[in-house]
């Protein structure tokens, strides 16, 4: 396959958008946009777990292929992954203890975050180069942080009107992520259509 | 089910806990990734579901029968490799029972990894129960959740597309509200059904007396 960078960022960030058009990590999605303030150290520690994903899944690719091990991709690949986090949460905790206490549970969760683990299969289904599944790598993890923005800012907002209690809850977030869905439906057509 | 009648009480209810009263989609909104992405289509939801169920029920098996060899340390780690190894299982089983199923599904199959429901019952279930238990419960859990996938990916199918596991249901005239295969769909469909659960709980908890039968749509 030979996208041009561009297209491959363009296209991620905003028209085939990880967690609006793809369903790609929704739970930290719905469970961490509540503020503005949480959501955007949130959003890029998870960035710089995908970068680190892709990376180490480029690698262990190429090496599952040269040894004929291909069964073994899935289960290296969430190694890798839950040990990326692991790294993640010890810098944290060592440099910025209160944002690590507000994120609190959601950090060790990143590990189960289909965004991530999405991005390192995705990048070996449509075998992308190395500088292709970097560009990807981080386009998917701007565009997590994109949306979970957008989310954070829309909810701050929401929590201060009067909606009725039946539809208080993730079934508000949800018509909320509806509606962003929609609007990001705008996208389409820029940069590479999968 | 096969569960014969004459089974205690608890083991019942340990199975029906996860069909109904805990639903893994619409009570506890767990494993939201697949369930949206893939419920384009009924047969998509439900191939998604069995393949979740076969994954659930292998590894809260294994994690139960080795619940008192796992050292505690390092129990996350090690639940998330087991599950890893069932689920490339059903990803090659897939792909040898049927490719279109395995073409449709996609990467989605191996992000069954990642479902929240899986780890969540190996952590909060299978780790503390003997395998009978834990394998009743894990069925129940599998069923709730293909139920619900089968309730979203029916209702966009027929809405989106005017069919059911790919029969027309409404002759040639049909205009397909097409926003509904497509991704906004998908969260405006789980929306309506948690507002129709929340809608019917709270008519449940409200102390007027509920009428029975009487349908207030």
């Amino acid at each position: 396959m030979s996208e041009s960078l561009s297209s491959i960022f363009i296209g991620t960030l905003l028209a085939n958008n990880l967690v609006l058009a793809m369903f790609l990590g929704l739970c930290p999605f719905l469970g961490v946009s509540a503020r503005l303030n949480t959501a955007l150290p949130m959003g890029a520690a998870t960035t710089f777990v995908m970068l680190v994903a892709s990376l180490c899944a480029f690698g262990l690719n190429w090496l599952v292929t040269a040894f004929h091990l291909e069964f073994l991709r899935l289960i290296s690949y969430i190694v890798i992954i839950a040990s990326a986090v692991q790294l993640v949460e010890m810098v944290l905790k060592k440099y910025s203890p209160v944002l690590f206490r507000a994120l609190g549970i959601y950090l060790p969760l990143i590990t189960t975050n289909c965004a991530v683990l999405g991005v390192a299969l995705f990048q070996t289904a449509r075998d992308y180069s190395f500088a292709q599944s970097v560009t990807f790598a981080v386009a998917g993890g701007g565009g997590f942080t994109l949306a979970l923005l957008l989310m954070a800012g829309l909810r701050e907002r929401l929590s201060l009107a009067s909606v009725p209690n039946v539809v208080r809850g993730t079934a508000l977030s949800l018509m909320l992520a509806g509606l962003l869905s929609l609007a990001f439906m705008g996208f389409a057509g820029l940069g590479a259509g999968e | 089910m096969s569960i014969p009648g004459q089974k205690p009480l608890s083991n019942l209810e340990e199975l029906l806990e996860g069909v109904w009263k805990q639903n893994p989609v619409f009570v506890m909104v767990l494993g939201m990734c697949p369930t949206l992405a893939v419920s384009v289509s009924a047969m998509n939801a439900v191939s998604m579901g069995l393949a979740t169920t076969f994954v659930l029920l292998g590894s809260t098996l294994l994690v139960s029968l080795l619940r008192n060899v796992i050292p505690k340390e390092v129990r996350i780690a090690t639940y998330i490799l087991i599950i890893a190894t069932f689920v490339t299982v059903v990803d090659y089983l897939i792909q040898a029972i049927s490719l279109a199923v395995y073409d449709a599904l996609g990467a989605f199959i191996q992000l069954i990894v990642v479902n929240c429901i899986i780890l969540g019952r190996a952590e909060a279930h299978a780790s503390k129960n003997p395998p009978l238990k834990a394998v009743l419960n894990a069925l129940g859990m599998g069923v709730g959740f293909t139920l619900g996938l089968f309730a979203l990916g029916g209702v966009r199918e027929i809405l989106g597309a005017g069919k059911l596991f790919g029969i027309s249901l409404f002759g040639p005239d049909f205009q397909p509200w097409v926003v509904m295969v497509l991704p906004p769909g998908g969260f405006f469909v789980l929306g309506a059904w948690l507002l129709l659960f929340n809608w019917l709980n709270s008519r449940k908890a409200a102390p007027v007396k509920p009428v029975e039968g009487h349908a207030h749509v």
